[in-house]
């Protein structure tokens, strides 16, 4: 059963970027792309555990701040060593300017 | 003494449970505040800067090959000498920035350039790019925590004997040969089996094989053709053309704290010139470096002027460096806990040293633990 949560304003993130949000302890990144499509996948890097938000976008990936790390974050796919873990991916919607996840998607 | 050292040092002795327990092993690491906006300008990557200086380095490297080949081969002339250094230089000491570099991902924006250069940087330097990546990921998590990080060059005391023989590389090499030997048989080292995972290890063992038969044909042709200039061109560099390697290596690190959460206690920033800084590919920033990762080595010198303010200022030279170097090394080969402490400039944010034992003296864990 899908449970959406409003995560942000779609206005908050920049395109080719991702922001951090919180919620119940559980830390998940939120991105927009350079086309104003929106994703979201689990906070933490699959390698150690690095928050992803302080990372780089660029066309279509996440890159982990710490070791480089690269995960394709519309599908959650590692690209490569050192990650090698898929990251968790949720459902996303925008309505009326606010970015809505399905924390159980 | 040197048996001691060693289990000290081991991934695989009592250090490495102790700095797990102790809370060093992925530790939090102090970061400088750098606006979100500006760090992705810095991390930004640019296939342009790296194809042109990797189409000089090339350049340079071929056309050196080429010249000292052709003195020798037609002209029989000792002239050849200085141009085969100069490709020696090149091959076994500036292959190791562009390992670094391309090892991280960051040097171009296109991945397939990125990897080959990896690859090849890789054959140069004599890393299995497998294992190396891991080595190097751990040297990230761990910086300079005893037991942890694989690439702790200088140890204390230091083993001056072997680094003053690899200057030359008569260490390294005979370890790179012994290593390939055993990945090519399908084995790896109890170290490196600590941080290469399972699925990983398929890729040394095919990828030591094939550097094998590399150097295998490189000798039958010297023998065939009865010339040593096949091994002076493919192996041979990372023998008399090493110094470079070590002498810029050095600076990264030796002498500094140990155990410590905060690269600016055991990382240095040395100034060096355009030449340098072209053949070390800007390594010498190595503070920013291992603070920020995600930056490629050309937005380095602008990532520095970011957070310079955070920091003890740079070393002024390669000389400076030494200077402190040098004399921190032979006062570590009686006093252990020695290390050189920076002072940071006034406004800086203070030291990240969350408990006494993050102070870079790196009183042993183990023994502490025992007691």
């Amino acid at each position: 059963m899908a449970q959406w949560i409003a995560a942000c304003a779609a206005d908050d993130i920049d395109p080719e970027d991702v922001i951090p949000f919180t919620r119940g302890g559980q830390d998940y990144a939120i991105y927009r792309s350079p086309d104003d499509l929106y994703y979201a996948t689990d906070g933490h890097c699959t390698h150690e555990k690095t928050l992803l938000c302080d990372g780089l976008v660029m066309d279509g990936v996440i890159e982990c701040p710490k070791h480089n790390g690269r995960f394709d974050y519309t599908s959650g796919k590692a690209l490569g060593a050192p990650v090698l873990t898929d990251i968790g991916t949720y459902p996303v919607k925008v309505t009326d300017g606010t970015v809505y996840i399905d924390v159980e998607g | 003494m040197g048996r001691e050292r060693l289990e000290r040092y081991s991934l695989i002795g009592p250090e490495n449970q102790a700095a797990v327990t102790a809370g060093l092993a992925g530790g939090d690491w102090f970061r400088s505040a750098v606006p979100r906006k500006r760090m992705k300008e810095l991390m930004r990557r640019s296939d342009y800067p790296a194809i042109r200086d990797t189409a000089i380095w090339i350049g340079l490297i071929l056309g050196f090959a080429g010249l000292g080949s052709a003195l020798w081969l037609v002209w029989h002339s000792w002239w050849a000498v200085p141009f085969l250094l100069a490709y020696g230089i090149l091959y076994g000491s500036t292959s190791d920035s562009r390992w670094h570099e391309s090892g991280h991902g960051t040097a171009f924006k296109t991945r397939w350039i990125d990897e080959s250069l990896y690859q090849l940087a890789s054959f140069m330097i004599m890393r299995d790019p497998t294992t190396w990546r891991w080595s190097h990921t751990r040297h990230h998590t761990d910086t300079l925590v005893v037991g942890r990080d694989p690439e702790i060059a200088v140890m204390r005391p230091a083993r001056l004997a072997r680094l003053l023989a690899n200057l030359i590389g008569l260490v390294d090499v005979p370890v790179a040969f012994g290593l390939m030997f055993r990945h090519a048989g399908g084995r790896l080292t109890a170290e490196e089996a600590d941080y290469v995972p399972v699925s990983q290890r398929r890729k040394v063992y095919r990828t030591a094989r094939v550097h094998l038969a590399v150097y295998t044909l490189t000798i039958a042709a010297a023998i065939g053709f009865r010339t040593w200039l096949p091994v002076v061109l493919i192996g041979g560099p990372r023998l008399y053309g090493a110094c470079l390697f070590y002498v810029y290596g050095f600076t990264q690190h030796a002498g500094l704290g140990e155990n410590v959460l905060d690269h600016r206690l055991n990382t240095r920033t040395v100034k060096m010139c355009f030449v340098n800084r072209f053949l070390y590919w800007n390594m010498n920033y190595h503070v920013e470096h291992h603070m920020f990762p995600m930056v490629p080595y050309y937005r380095l010198p602008e990532l520095h002027e970011e957070i310079k303010h955070d920091c003890a200022p740079p070393y002024p030279s390669l000389w400076a460096a030494y200077a402190e170097i040098i004399p921190a090394i032979v006062r570590q080969l009686k006093d252990q806990e020695y290390y050189v402490r920076r002072e940071l400039l006034p406004g800086a944010a203070p030291f990240n040293e969350p408990a006494p034992i993050n102070d870079g003296r790196a009183l042993p864990l183990a023994t502490a633990t025992a007691a």
